[in-house]
């Protein structure tokens, strides 16, 4: 039986009385008057703490990876006492029939009250062949686990846009799990990898109000992607200013001005890099000197270079971004107009000479 | 049927009266208003796009790209807003002022006009016709090089726009859903780009051929568009 929150308080050595002290306050707080305190401890004390299935479909466990490194909360209070994470393929000591057995269980358990957590995305191409988890296509495990949860969450650029493996010509149709599962709640977490102290801070969230927090409309998270990198970023100060780095190593490039000009995609990119920062707020991309690539945006493989900023804009099977199409058009039409300028004017020339040829006539 | 009603006065008035009056004070005001919106945005915008070399000093002295994107957002409202005013002037003004929002697409003649037209610039046609506002195939130019492109620039830029100006602003709740509807920010920079040059290429045509009308054709362009009245040469 999975433990409730108040368990796991007196286990971490929370006295009652602070646990009591707790929910009067909180009930306060919220403005629910005291009469709701005796309420607020008797759901921690009876609810089960919330079960979690992490299954990874296509991925590179670059998300895993990313979440085992949160500092706040640190990952251990997530996956130790606040979470149950009942099934991780990467992290779980389970293995085989007995570990699949678990899937099974929460899901006849919590019927419709427990969280799907997606890393990775399943391949729906040779009826989904390329990704096979214990002896099946990964797509029928995410469909039949997603079927009675309560929410999803899509981890990463992989589960929330396709990320690389969709990258044209996308051998395999890597598809998004929003793509895949319909008719429940799914939550986006883009990156690639997202940010720790996102992915744990989603989960905390989830697990604190019992409701998927505050989504825009590509499904993220308004709280962590709410802005741009640009809007704030440190350097920011020099793109208003128009000082820029224009090579890598140059003047500009140590005295950390913008890198706009080489390339950086942090006025495109939704993400939460340049207030939380990377590994516990050491650094991020940008404050070690590299332009940020938008791995949080759909389809950052295929929107030219990561060292443009006019990028390359694919169609029709031609690349070239907007000012070389723009320039050829424009250089196209001024040809075009001074050679009509020119027989216009030739033209007129032998049209003046015929038409006072005629009058002559006529007088004859 | 609008060419064929200003054909028809055209050529009614054309050895009568010299001149008729075409464009109204509203709309003439809009052009070059408009115009001179344009040139800013188009400035601005390839420096947005591509910045200028890296200003001297500290950061703290210079506000240049600042500036730029400042010139910018304003001309682009004086834009906006000068198209919603002459979208309201299509409605309470004169016939002409509907032209470059309706074509008269079901009307044969129209057609007929249009390639008229088509054979005149191609040199095909000896004598140019007559008309009181712009010719068919300039008005189907007009309609789509600028009527439907400057909409989808207002749509896309306002949407560029929404991103600075943050969540739940009036262009975020307007025009924010543009975004993943074309595939993300950077594409729509793209595009919002791709848009800047299809404009100033049909400025560079509109330009060439309102002069060059103005010499061959039988009637006045540019003066027109100054005080209004179209005078016939013949």
């Amino acid at each position: 039986m999975t433990e409730t929150f108040y368990e796991v308080l007196r286990r971490q050595g929370i006295t009652r009385r602070s646990f009591l002290k707790f929910c009067s306050l909180t009930a306060t707080s919220l403005g629910l008057g005291s009469s709701a305190a005796p309420t607020i401890a008797h759901a921690l004390e009876t609810k089960p703490r919330t079960p979690v299935l992490w299954l990874h479909g296509l991925e590179c466990t670059c998300c895993s990876e990313s979440f085992i490194r949160s500092a706040h909360p640190l990952t251990k209070d997530v996956v130790l006492s606040m979470l149950s994470l009942d099934y991780d393929d990467t992290l779980m000591a389970a293995a085989g029939h007995q570990a699949e057995a678990i899937l099974d269980e929460v899901k006849k358990k919590y019927k419709g009250n427990y969280i799907v957590a997606v890393e990775g995305n399943p391949p729906l191409n040779e009826d989904g062949m390329f990704c096979i988890q214990g002896g099946r296509p990964f797509v029928e495990k995410l469909k039949e686990t997603c079927a009675d949860a309560k929410a999803i969450i899509s981890w990463g650029a992989c589960a929330s846009y396709g990320c690389v493996q969709a990258a044209k010509p996308n051998p395999t149709r890597a598809t998004p799990v929003h793509k895949v599962i319909t008719g429940k709640p799914i939550i986006n977490v883009p990156g690639c990898p997202p940010i720790a102290e996102v992915m744990t801070g989603v989960v905390t969230y989830m697990l604190t109000f019992d409701r998927i927090p505050e989504l825009d409309r590509q499904g993220r998270p308004k709280m962590f992607y709410g802005q741009r990198i640009h809007d704030k970023c440190y350097r920011r100060g020099h793109f208003d200013a128009g000082q820029f780095a224009e090579a890598w190593d140059d003047e500009g490039s140590r005295k950390g001005y913008c890198l706009y000009k080489m390339g950086c995609k942090g006025p495109t990119t939704y993400n939460a890099c340049s207030s939380m920062r990377w590994n516990g707020g050491v650094s991020w991309p940008v404050q070690s000197g590299h332009g940020c690539i938008g791995c949080s945006e759909e389809g950052f493989w295929d929107k030219g270079s990561f060292y443009d900023r006019v990028t390359d804009i694919k169609a029709f099977g031609v690349e070239a971004n907007a000012d070389t199409v723009g320039k050829a058009a424009a250089g196209t039409v001024g040809a075009a107009i001074a050679a009509h300028a020119a027989v216009t004017a030739l033209a007129r020339a032998r049209q003046k000479a015929g038409d006072s040829a005629t009058e002559k006539q006529g007088e004859n | 049927m609008l060419s064929q009603q200003d054909m028809l006065e055209a050529e009614r008035h054309g050895k009568q009266v010299r001149s008729i009056y075409v464009y109204e004070a509203p709309v003439r005001l809009w052009h070059w208003i408009n115009a001179l919106a344009m040139v800013v945005l188009a400035v601005s915008g390839y420096f947005i796009g591509l910045p200028l070399p890296t200003q001297p000093g500290e950061a703290s002295d210079n506000f240049l790209l600042g500036y730029i994107r400042f010139a910018h957002f304003a001309a682009a409202y004086i834009f906006a807003i000068g198209l919603l005013a002459r979208i309201y002037w299509a409605f309470v003004g004169n016939h002409h002022a509907r032209q470059i929002f309706m074509l008269p697409i079901t009307n044969k003649h129209w057609w007929s006009e249009v390639f008229f037209e088509l054979r005149w610039y191609l040199f095909l046609e000896k004598y140019p016709k007559k008309y009181v506002g712009h010719n068919p195939m300039a008005q189907l130019m007009m309609f789509f090089f600028f009527t439907i492109l400057a909409v989808g620039m207002v749509i896309t830029g306002f949407a560029l726009y929404s991103e600075g100006a943050g969540l739940g602003t009036w262009s975020d709740t307007l025009f924010g859903w543009v975004i993943p509807a074309l595939g993300g920010s950077m594409q729509v920079h793209n595009l919002h780009r791709l848009g800047m040059w299809i404009m100033m290429t049909f400025a560079v045509i509109h330009i060439y051929a309102a002069i060059r009308e103005d010499i061959m054709s039988r009637q006045s362009l540019i003066s027109t568009m100054i005080s209004g009245w179209r005078m016939f040469k013949d």
